[in-house]
């Protein structure tokens, strides 16, 4: 049984209807997509701006409710709109770490707040709780009196993770967890993050825009464009092996030492419009391999060689 | 930009209708019997029955309010029975002499009041910061009744360089430089307040305007100091400044009503708080929906101001 | 909130409202047991009497009244009605606004419709409205006041709160099993209050006036009963014939609101954090500067950085960005310079042409030299007339860097005409030029387009049109790719590339990114905490880096085809650079430091083009 299965989840925003004339039709920030993920295993999820990896989270969490498809954690439904309902089963990690902490609480207060409405847990058991959990974080206790505007980015990531993890989730959803992280910063999060799964037996969604750092922590990879999955495969693979020519652009874009500088292979600039979405493969209008057919169907995610699959009518060899 | 007008004064009907309804609903606040309670217990019983009937009292309130609307639209706004004459008739010729006053007003408050921001501004705690920031401190801790007052002892009283009050002299007056040296005073004592008010808002709209990055670009590209700051700062300041400019128009309308009575103003102001103390409710009524409306259009304009300067504003 | 009160009273034009305005406050409460006459008792016989007459010290008014006596009494209505009035106004107000701004959709809707239609009115007809339909008397003038003051309140809480309700602690707060009245009530409501008390404090002042107001009008208060505006306007048609009985209660109104005025601006100052740091100064068009000590000589480098030292005050304490740079560059070379947040690397490049912001900016030694000219002290126009001409700048973020309400073909001009005489349309001819120098497709339709129609990098390739405008000798790039997607910074590096050996542009880059770094630089610095720690050729550095902190940083950073790895993270934090350690500033976060690293300064040595500031360098250069 996966920790997480999402079938057809689907978001999209309405527009406001114009004085005159029908409402147009909303914009489709997620398309139905399906995809599981195994109990112990990290997913990441990787794209660039507008790709709607963001508007997948809230969805995955309960911020958002999904216009269509469902999400099943360990088995069962969950179609409530109740957050914390959520709550007890999946946690997020947030971009921003001192965005997602109120300034005007202190960090005990924080802390204090899922174990109280999420376990109703008394007085001395949230401290001992606390205790546990800051010994994990590799943070100090001390610092539970204090205000989130105290803390370096790094430390607050701490302690939004901390937070995470007080309500005993089963999946963390991780939103571009270390981003607005210094580079040296970055490693230490990452590390704790993998121990910590290991030590609580977590199941991970990490949501990135960097391949690097997505490839060094997942298992399996999703990339997104556009609102739609374009290819599921291993992390060790799919960017040596892409077969989705968007893909390939991504890892053919991403600058590393020793290789030298090229632009990658494609013809447009530009993302298609939202509001004017193209009728075939988003993609499409920047692919060199595009033909008739890309421009008219949109291509079904179908199974490619070992554990990979691309939505893409003239994959790549691998 | 015909299409934005069009749609700026479509979306203006709601707000009308809501004024509507908004004054209805708090004409029909009046406690008791409201035609004893408008004409004061003293009132003779024809009159009593002569507002019932005009008023429609003896229907639903619902009905009252569609009927008043309906007549309000055939320019039917009642009959004032303090000045026996229609509403409408003397609600646009008093309006006239507020728009020529507050209309000088605003007119000084904004060039004076966006000109200091900008000094202000760009001189921050300098001597002219210092200076404009003090006097505009006082400007708008002054009542501006109280301002008026002093200035007729001032001015018209003891230096007699200008006359008391009024809107032209009663003997041979009636021209242009007349009426200007009537309209100085209260239009000065009217303007003070808003003139300090947007030279506040505005010292404060350029200061955010010049620590934003594209302020840093201009300097970068070596555009000279003198138009980064009357160009491109203030360009990108009065995005913030003109909407400002709306509310202080309703301000100096507003104030324009202690300025009329200080000054003999023959204007719409005076007249409103003339018809409150006679409770001549009609024509209460009847101006403060021509002034509101009147106003509605005035912010329709600002609105349209602001879509020619910004072109982030979805036309 | 004792820090509160420090703030506040550190502003002396607040304090020396809150004595004025607690002066005044004191004197009404204490005026029932003052031996005051009554102030309603009439005495025709004493009308008008002036001030300072026996038994009345401010006289008397045209009633033969005690002026002292209906003076204070006036006040102390007249400030209760006022404070009231803006009580409740801010209570229902801010009700309104944080249910309307937290729920938003069509509660919001519906809820700020009927706030815009309050807001139609020009206030006073609202409130004389109210009136008319109440009947005169104080207590429905305070009504008055008080309702049209809500909608005020709605809309400016309102805004604060749809900003608080997006922000990711609201989610959070939701994720922890809050239910809606507790997030309002526990998340929101600390957030929302400190705006509510400054929009409260800088308003009671036009409240107080506005009930003065109607009662000047013969609205509010009823006589015998007088606040300070019905005292106003009964003196009114004596006012020229004795004006005193005007001019007392008139400069008692002003003064209360003055000194309430001058408070709430204290109050919000000390409350709202953007201005606590000082942050609302205007930086000025070049960055000061208060060298001390020698210059350095003139090089033969086309730009030279010389032992740059940029602070930053703020307050007392002294924040070294840059701590002693020096850097060259010569034509069609490409610099990188590296290094984290708070590293310096970006103050350093806007030290350059004094684009640092000052205040808090100060530049406080060293020399940047162009084609051997001192840059650093010298007369604004003659640095101006190099910005963009000679030395240009790209910047991170395209959409705030281009200003949003003028044409792109405008900008672009701009900088020409900022520097040559030329025509209008010549200029717009080089623009269009320009845009198709950076490969924009179409360049002469999107000439004429603002910058917020294009995407970030069609916006960025703009920025670096208007660098390329003049011709430069120099183009610094600060982080040009940072805000970009992966796929549009691969375009804009290969672009920057191309343009510099097309056109023997020498390029100063500034990065974290050591991927970038790698792809585009012939050479490349390491900053740390304000000083370069490493510099050489960018092979000979990425191979083998000398300096303990390159090497980790290296390391600590995945790459794209690395696989999936434990990452061996640099413990600790960067230093603070207003209280640097002595010696090393990496020596605490390094395992190789011992006593003598953080004994003094360690020089950055080395032969020609390879230096390292570290005693135990990891490589022998």
């Amino acid at each position: 049984m996966p920790a997480l299965k999402v079938d057809d989840l689907a978001k999209t925003f309405p527009l406001k209807k114009p004085l005159f004339g029908p409402a147009p039709p909303g914009v489709r920030a997620v398309r139905p997509m399906s995809f599981e993920v195994a109990t112990g295993e990290t997913l990441g999820v990787v794209g660039e701006s507008g790709c709607g990896k963001s508007t997948l989270a809230r969805m995955l969490v309960g911020l958002l409710e999904p216009s269509e498809g469902r999400i099943e954690i360990e088995g069962s439904a969950l179609d409530t709109a109740d957050p914390a309902e959520f709550g007890k089963l999946i946690q997020y990690v947030f971009q921003d770490p001192q965005s997602s902490l109120n300034p005007r609480k202190t960090i005990r207060q924080v802390m204090e707040a899922p174990l109280k409405q999420l376990h109703g847990m008394q007085r001395p058991q949230r401290d001992r709780r606390i205790s546990e959990i800051f010994a994990s974080v590799n943070l100090r206790e001390e610092f539970l009196n204090r205000y989130p505007h105290e803390f370096s980015g790094g430390q607050a990531q701490r302690i939004g993770i901390a937070r995470a993890l007080a309500a005993d989730p089963r999946i963390i959803i991780l939103d571009e967890p270390v981003s607005a992280l210094d580079v040296s910063v970055q490693a230490q999060v990452l590390n704790l993050l993998a121990d910590l799964k290991l030590r609580f037996g977590l199941t991970y969604l990490f949501i990135t825009h960097d391949l690097a750092v997505v490839e060094a922590v997942s298992d399996r990879i999703i990339v997104l464009y556009f609102g739609a999955v374009v290819e599921i495969g291993r992390a060790e693979s799919i960017f040596a092996n892409p077969r989705h020519p968007y893909t390939k652009l991504l890892a053919d874009s991403a600058p590393v030492v020793g290789k030298p500088l090229k632009a990658p292979e494609q013809k447009g600039l530009e993302l298609p419009d939202p509001l004017n979405p193209p009728p075939g493969c988003a993609f499409a209008g920047r692919c060199p391999r595009a033909t008739e057919i890309c421009r008219t169907n949109v291509p079904d995610l179908n199974e490619m060689g070992e554990d990979q699959l691309a939505a893409c009518h003239h994959p790549l060899e691998s | 930009m015909v299409s934005y007008i069009l749609k700026r004064l479509l979306s203006a009907i709601p707000v009308l209708l809501g004024i509507t309804i908004i004054v209805f609903l708090i004409m029909s606040l009046i406690p008791g019997d409201p035609a004893t309670a408008i004409l004061g217990s003293y009132a003779t019983p024809e009159n009593v029955e002569k507002l019932n009937r005009d008023l429609g009292l003896d229907k639903p309130m619902v009905q009252r309010y569609f009927i008043w609307l309906g007549n309000m639209l055939t320019g039917d706004f009642g009959r004032s029975f303090s000045l026996n004459r229609p509403v409408i008739d003397e609600v646009l010729e008093r309006f006239n002499a507020t728009l020529i006053l507050a209309g000088t007003a605003f007119t000084l408050c904004s060039l004076l009041g966006i000109l200091a921001g900008v000094v202000s501004a760009a001189r921050q705690y300098g001597f002219a910061d210092k200076a404009i920031t003090f006097v505009v401190l006082i400007g708008i801790s002054v009542p501006s009744f109280f301002l008026g007052m002093m200035m007729i002892l001032l001015f018209a009283v003891n230096l007699r360089w200008l006359p008391v009050s009024g809107m032209f002299a009663i003997y041979g007056g009636g021209d242009l430089p007349d009426l200007i040296r009537h309209l100085t005073m209260p239009a000065l004592a009217l303007a003070a307040v808003a003139t300090g008010v947007i030279a506040r808002l505005s010292r404060s709209a350029m200061l955010e305007v010049l620590r934003q990055d594209f302020i840093r670009t201009a300097r970068a590209k070596g555009v000279p100091e003198r138009r980064v700051i009357m160009g491109h700062a203030l360009r990108a300041a009065m995005v913030s400044i003109i909407p400002i400019l709306g509310i202080q128009a309703g301000f100096v309308l507003s104030g324009a009503v202690y300025i009329e009575i200080v000054f003999q103003w023959p204007g719409v102001g005076r007249m409103l708080v003339d018809a409150i103390l006679k409770r001549d409710l009609l024509l209460v009524q009847g101006g403060v929906v021509i002034v509101a409306a009147c106003y509605v259009l005035f912010n329709i304009a600002v609105d349209v101001a602001q879509s020619l300067l910004d072109p982030r504003i979805k036309t | 909130m004792s820090a509160f009160f420090k703030l506040l009273f550190r502003n002396r034009l607040a304090a020396m409202g809150a004595v004025v305005l607690s002066a005044i406050l004191l004197l009404v409460l204490i005026t029932p047991i003052l031996p005051l006459n009554d102030p309603d008792v009439t005495a025709t016989a004493d009308r008008f009497k002036r001030p300072f007459s026996e038994g009345h010290l401010l006289g008397t008014d045209h009633l033969g009244r005690d002026l002292l006596s209906r003076l204070l009494h006036g006040t102390r209505l007249s400030l209760a009605i006022g404070i009231a009035a803006a009580l409740i106004a801010a209570t229902i107000g801010s009700a309104i606004g944080i249910i309307a701004g937290y729920f938003g959709g069509r509660t919001d809707n519906i809820i700020m419709r009927g706030v815009d239609m309050l807001m139609a009115f020009p206030y006073i007809l609202l409130a004389l409205a109210i009136v008319a339909a109440l009947g005169p008397g104080l207590m429905n003038a305070l009504i008055a006041v008080a309702a049209v003051n809500v909608p005020f309140f709605a809309r400016n809480i309102r805004g604060i709160t749809v900003g608080l309700a997006g922000r990711e602690f609201i989610d959070a707060a939701r994720l922890a099993g809050m239910g809606h009245s507790r997030i309002i009530l526990t998340e929101l409501l600390p957030n929302v209050l400190p705006v509510i008390v400054i929009a409260m404090s800088t308003t009671v002042g036009w409240m107080i006036l506005e009930t003065a107001g109607l009662s000047f009008l013969g609205l509010g208060s009823q006589p015998p009963q007088a606040d300070l505006g019905s005292m106003l306007g009964e003196a009114r048609s004596a006012m020229i014939s004795h004006p005193h009985t005007s001019i007392v209660p008139g400069i008692m109104i002003f003064l209360i609101v003055m000194s309430i005025n001058l408070l709430g601006d204290g109050v919000r100052d000390a409350l709202d954090p953007r201005l606590r740091s000082g942050a609302l100064s205007r930086p000025r068009a070049t960055t000061l500067v208060e060298r001390v000590g020698d210059t350095p000589a003139a090089t033969d480098d086309l730009l030279a950085i010389q032992d740059l030292e940029t602070q930053f005050h703020v307050g007392q304490r002294v924040y070294r960005a840059v701590g002693g740079v020096s850097l060259a560059v010569k034509p069609g070379e490409c610099l990188g310079v590296i290094g984290e947040s708070g590293s310096g690397k970006s103050v350093t490049a806007l030290s350059v042409m004094g684009l640092v912001a000052s205040p808090p900016g100060v530049i406080t030694g060293g020399a940047v030299r162009f084609q051997g000219e001192d840059l650093i002290g010298a007369p604004y126009e003659s640095l101006r007339r190099k910005r963009g001409d000679r030395v240009a700048y790209i910047f991170q973020d395209p959409l705030s860097t281009l200003h949003p309400l003028y044409r792109i073909g405008q900008q672009l001009a701009e900088a020409i005409k900022s520097h040559h005489k030329v025509s209008n349309a010549e200029a717009r001819e080089r623009a269009i030029q320009l845009l198709n120098d950076v490969r924009i497709p179409n360049a002469e339709a999107r000439v004429d387009n603002y910058p917020h129609e294009m995407s970030g990098g069609m916006r960025q390739r703009i920025g670096i049109a208007m660098a390329l405008a003049n011709a430069p000798d120099v183009i610094i790039a600060d982080e040009p790719t940072t805000a970009l997607d992966v796929t549009v910074q691969a375009q804009i590096l290969t672009l920057l590339d191309d343009l510099r050996r097309d056109r023997g542009l020498a390029i100063i880059f500034i990065t974290h990114d050591f991927g970038v770094v790698a792809q585009l630089c012939d050479r490349v610095a390491v900053m740390y905490a304000g000083r370069i720690v490493e510099e050489g050729p960018t092979q000979v550095v990425l191979d083998a880096p000398a300096h303990p902190y390159t090497k980790r940083l290296i390391a600590c950073v995945p790459e794209l085809g690395g696989g999936r790895r434990e990452l061996d993270a640099i413990p600790g934090l960067p230093p603070v650079v207003d209280d640097l350690p002595a010696g090393c500033a990496f020596a605490p976060r390094c395992d190789k430091a011992q006593d003598t690293c953080r004994a003094g300064t360690i020089a950055l040595a080395g032969p020609s083009s390879r230096a390292v500031r570290c005693l135990y360098p990891e490589e022998a250069i």
